[in-house]
């Protein structure tokens, strides 16, 4: 039985990760043609340095999925402090209003973001994709703060104002640390959704700036070059190193709890 | 936390370091061309370029690095944006909101655009380098007294077809109906060039506004889906290469790509004739500096720029003097510059009235969805019917469930 069920989990893994395998071994492949092995080579990596158009797609991407991931966190913190204020039929009502992008399809908040610059007179550009990014995202956030909110005491925020504080200097010291793990994951989430979001994007791109989800379907014309292969494996490398170094840091602090 | 949010910031900067590291010199010399391509420098004009994806030389393997070399003569920023479609394009520009300065489509979106008033005439005398443009590429159907564009790139459509998997030469569209290719051929995925095929076949001008010809076309394609492999658009490149398909009709342009990554491929414009397509640079009503966007259409047709241009996209060059640039192979390459007589067999495509653009959409869908289609959509349905009765069943219990629960 025991392994049968690591023969499952095994099989689980490779079909996870077998699509990055391929495009990992890809992009060291000498030739462009996906179908023949021609030889180990790291030129698609130094290509891709040289690549001004896939570059520079790749900073508005970073650009945009930090300031989005930033401010949604703040804003939708503190719209988290707020919803879980109100009483609760009101406060479920807000929840419901707030589900509702997300389960939205995204063509949809695509497509009414754009009628509503175009309504507004706004250019589209990098502003507009700012401002997007940072619509889808707030709901993640809140989702993500409201219920380690729920879990804090509100006795010690009352105990807090006893002894003294100010509520602005209680929210930090004290609420804000507790709800800390879930801002966190609100911004991870935030990051990670805005890094691949193309359909929104594309509704919402202009004349100044595009992701780069949007500059390799824009390829599809001719042919994705290889070099998306390895700005891939790169971006997949990083983020597997940050998911580590996350895991680590997890762990160390319990551990020197125990021996202390 | 701190140190990670110093990490992404440090990942960030590190990213932005090659993006904002311009270079200062250009790679060709221009001082002897007369134009002045220094009257904007330090003003801090920028324009907004909106071409297709990969269709300008990028700087890979030392070729020139378009854009950047524009900037560094010039000292105009370049705003490049890329996009797909003929289409997304023309949505892109109606919807409103987006300033473009620079937009590259194809002829029989040209037509289209000229007709609604969406183009700038250009300034022909800010544009001196227009001259080196072959007669044969000026006062085209699209712009027939030329006043709006100045051509880019042309090419043609043609099959190519893997010769170790075909019987003999291939040298006419019917080969896409042949039986015995049957599940080794395949289809262009867009509907305009799908039809065209069929109405080369047909005999059909295309660009009839007659229903009944394409009603016609239609049933040629519909007759011949049950031969095609797939309807492909970029992913012919890994069939063909790979040879997981005898066949496809592609333009001539990547199949010199193609034929490249696998020997055995060949290329043809069939005796019916083709389709003969021509990208076209145009400035969009709404330019915000006209003559900035008139710098870069000229500095696009210098002879050395449009000749890296061309030698990095692979299609033909409609500049004389790029072409005495290009080396004697890819001169006389009859895939790229194919024969007077081949050229005279091709056709351009015009746009064609609205009313016919929908009935070709619709005969489009219905070619899709004939044959295994229609069963699929079935099956789709019915598996969705049986997954919400299912979760209808599902609430329905636990509600009664509660509420049997709540009586005690």
């Amino acid at each position: 039985m025991k392994r049968v069920s690591k023969f499952y989990l095994a099989l689980i893994y490779i079909f996870l990760y077998a699509p990055i395998l391929v495009m990992i071994v890809l992009s060291f492949n000498a030739s462009k043609n996906r179908n023949v092995w021609s030889g180990f080579t790291f030129k698609w990596y130094a290509e891709l340095f040289h690549n001004q158009i896939v570059l520079e797609s790749l900073g508005n991407t970073l650009l945009i999925a930090c300031i989005a991931a930033v401010a949604s966190t703040v804003v939708g913190t503190a719209a988290a402090v707020g919803i879980n204020s109100f009483r609760r039929h009101v406060r479920n009502a807000i929840l419901n209003v707030t589900y509702m992008p997300m389960i939205n399809p995204e063509i949809v908040t695509g497509v009414s973001l754009m009628l509503l610059y175009v309504f507004l007179g706004v250019k589209f550009g990098f502003l507009t994709l700012l401002y997007s990014h940072i619509t889808f995202c707030l709901p993640y956030v809140i989702l993500s703060v409201l219920p380690k909110l729920r879990q804090v005491d509100p006795n010690i925020y009352d105990a807090a104002l006893d002894l003294g504080c100010t509520p602005v200097h209680a929210f930090w010291k004290v609420i804000l640390p507790q709800i800390m793990p879930g801002v966190f994951s609100g911004f991870l989430m935030s990051f990670t959704y805005s890094l691949d979001d193309f359909v929104i994007s594309y509704f919402t791109n202009g004349a100044t700036s595009q992701t780069l989800p949007i500059t390799i379907y824009s390829m599809t014309r001719r042919k994705v070059s290889p070099e998306i292969n390895a700005l891939s494996t790169i971006l997949f490398l990083v983020v597997f190193t940050l998911l580590i170094i996350i895991n680590l840091r997890g762990r160390n602090p319990k551990k020197k709890k125990r021996s202390a | 936390m701190k140190r990670l949010l110093a990490a992404f910031g440090a990942v960030l900067v590190a990213l932005m370091i090659p993006v904002s590291a311009l270079a200062e010199e250009t790679q060709f010399d221009y001082s002897q061309s007369e134009y002045d391509y220094t009257r904007f420098a330090g003003q801090g004009v920028s324009i907004n370029v909106y071409n297709w994806g990969e269709y300008i030389s990028d700087g890979e393997e030392g070729a020139l690095d378009t854009n950047r070399e524009f900037e560094a003569l010039t000292g105009i920023k370049v705003n490049y944006t890329t996009f797909a479609t003929n289409e997304e394009l023309y949505a892109k520009l109606k919807s409103g909101g987006s300033d473009y300065d620079i937009i590259i489509p194809s002829d029989y979106m040209v037509s289209k655009m000229i007709n609604e008033g969406m183009l700038e005439p250009l300034d022909y005398g800010n544009i001196p380098n227009f001259q080196y443009i072959d007669e044969a590429y000026r006062n085209l159907e699209y712009d027939p007294e030329n006043r709006y564009t100045v051509p880019y790139t042309w090419g043609t459509v043609g099959i190519i077809y893997n010769t170790t998997m075909v019987e003999g030469e291939i040298d006419s569209w019917d080969a896409l109906w042949d039986e015995q290719y049957k599940g080794n051929m395949l289809m262009f995925g867009n509907s305009r060039d799908a039809f065209a095929i069929a109405q080369s076949r047909l005999g059909i001008p295309y660009n009839s506004t007659d229903k009944d010809d394409y009603r016609r076309a239609a049933d040629e394609l519909i007759k011949q889906k049950p031969l095609v492999q797939a309807y492909v658009m970029d992913q012919i490149y890994d069939k063909m290469e790979g040879g997981e398909a005898a066949l496809a009709p592609y333009y001539a342009g990547d199949a010199i790509v193609m034929m490249e990554g696998n020997p055995d491929l060949a290329f043809v414009v069939p005796k019916e004739g083709a389709n003969l397509f021509v990208d076209a640079i145009c400035i969009p009503k709404g330019c915000q500096n006209k003559e900035a966007a008139e710098m870069y259409i000229n500095f696009l047709s210098e002879p050395q720029v449009a000749a890296a241009n061309i030698e990095y996209i692979g299609y033909s060059t409609p500049s004389s003097a790029a072409f005495a640039l290009l080396d004697e192979e890819t001169q006389n390459n009859p895939v790229i510059y194919p024969p007077e007589e081949t050229l005279a067999k091709c056709q351009a495509f015009r746009s064609l009235p609205d009313d016919v653009n929908l009935y070709m959409d619709s005969l489009w869908t219905e070619i899709m969805s004939t044959g295994t289609g229609k069963n699929n959509l079935m099956g789709i349905f019915i598996g969705c019917g049986v997954v919400v009765v299912i979760v209808v069943l599902v609430v329905l219990a636990t509600i009664r469930k509660k509420k049997r629960e709540s009586m005690y």
